[in-house]
């Protein structure tokens, strides 16, 4: 007897960053084999999921040009919203939806928004940095744009397990302040290696006509740190969180200012 | 007439003594200050119920080489300073901790 079997479409994925599962749920398949894409390498194995996300697709071209994130709390519910996208999430029934049009970079920058607002309960935070892992110890390389922050990556040995050119994910383990990888990147367009290890240090980086690396102390280090902290929520509650959360993090991990020339011989210093 | 001026330290802030300084981040749009040991001391005497001339008076002027009215004149301006960037509030009567509610948990 001739069996037939249909190819479900897929209509969900549960992308994992930072062990915190996501569903994300779209009516257009192709969305969601986008999303496969995006995130391969953080698409969970498993059913289970922290939170879900309804995705209802707009019309290409209803996007405003507004570039500016809001972020607000209201009513219960988280609001975030830019130019293109619009996006609510509930903690309390841990669900949320996503308007947006089909693209990968509207998703993206909702979950960085999430995982912001789920480290910041958690003390961690995303902050701007490449960051690696080397001899079983995370390095993070933390600047605005224009830093250095792909230029290291970039220049990183074959022994260096990249975690990301562009957002490092810092989480509070076990009392330990751990980076882990994550699929957000910046120009390198490759998603970082789902590993994660204890925070080594962090350096801050400049540019210089040599490699050189200055331990920075008190207020620098605090300073320095914050400046590159994402900060998405302009909620009272939330920035004391994320901004206890940088000390704690400044008294336990080394910060550096590392001055370097773009080439290879920087990671000389880097072990 | 009361010219007495009274400071107190708003609720949407963040802010961390390290050293002889102060870390003090607008909770409203992050912008971050650093204040220094003179500046922390006012700050730290901020409590809405003592007045400014007296936390100059008490804590300023018997700890540092400096006059009581270019201390006042000082402390005014860097009070008012903080005021414009809503790190601190300003009035000319004792502040209750009630009217420096913030708002909203989640």
């Amino acid at each position: 007897m001739p069996v037939v079997t249909v190819a479900q479409e897929p209509s969900d994925v549960v992308v994992e960053i930072g062990g915190q599962p996501i569903r994300l749920r779209s009516g257009d398949p192709a969305f969601i084999r986008l999303i496969q894409d995006r995130y391969a390498g953080y698409l969970s194995c498993s059913d289970e999921a922290s939170f879900e996300f309804d995705i209802e697709l707009a019309p290409p071209g209803t996007e405003s040009g507004d570039e500016d994130v809001r972020v607000t709390w209201d009513s219960g519910r988280w609001l975030m919203e830019r130019g293109d996208f619009r996006a609510e999430w509930n903690p309390s029934t841990a669900s949320g939806r996503i308007e947006q049009t089909i693209n990968p970079y509207s998703l993206d920058s909702v979950l960085r928004i999430v995982h912001t607002l789920l480290l910041a309960r958690k003390g961690g935070f995303l902050v701007h940095a490449s960051s690696a892992i080397r001899n079983g110890r995370a390095f993070l390389f933390s600047g605005v744009s224009g830093a250095g922050k792909t230029t290291i990556a970039k220049l990183a040995p074959p022994d260096a397990a990249l975690l990301t050119d562009e957002i490092s994910y810092v989480a509070l383990q076990d009392g330990r302040y751990t980076a882990v990888g994550t699929p957000f990147y910046g120009e390198l367009a490759r998603a970082g290696e789902n590993l994660r290890a204890p925070i080594e240090c962090v350096y801050l980086l400049a540019k210089g006509p040599e490699n050189k690396i200055e331990p920075l102390g008190g207020t620098d280090a605090v300073r320095g740190l914050l400046g590159n902290i994402l900060f998405f929520a302009r909620d009272p509650e939330f920035v004391k969180l994320v901004f206890d959360a940088a000390f704690d993090f400044v008294s336990r991990v080394p910060v550096h200012r590392l001055t370097f020339v773009a080439d290879a011989r920087v990671w000389e210093l880097i072990v | 007439m009361n010219n007495k001026r009274y400071v107190a330290r708003s609720t949407a802030i963040a802010a961390r003594v390290l050293g002889d300084e102060t870390m003090v981040m607008s909770a409203t749009n992050s912008t971050l200050f650093t204040l220094d040991e003179v500046a922390t001391v006012i700050w730290e005497s901020a409590d809405g119920a003592t007045p400014l001339e007296e936390i100059v008076a008490n804590k300023i002027c018997t700890q540092y080489d400096v006059t009581p009215e270019i201390a006042l004149r000082d402390a005014e301006g860097l009070v008012e300073e903080l005021a414009e960037h809503g790190l601190v509030l300003l009035s000319d009567r004792p502040i209750a901790q009630s009217a420096l509610a913030s708002g909203g948990t989640k």
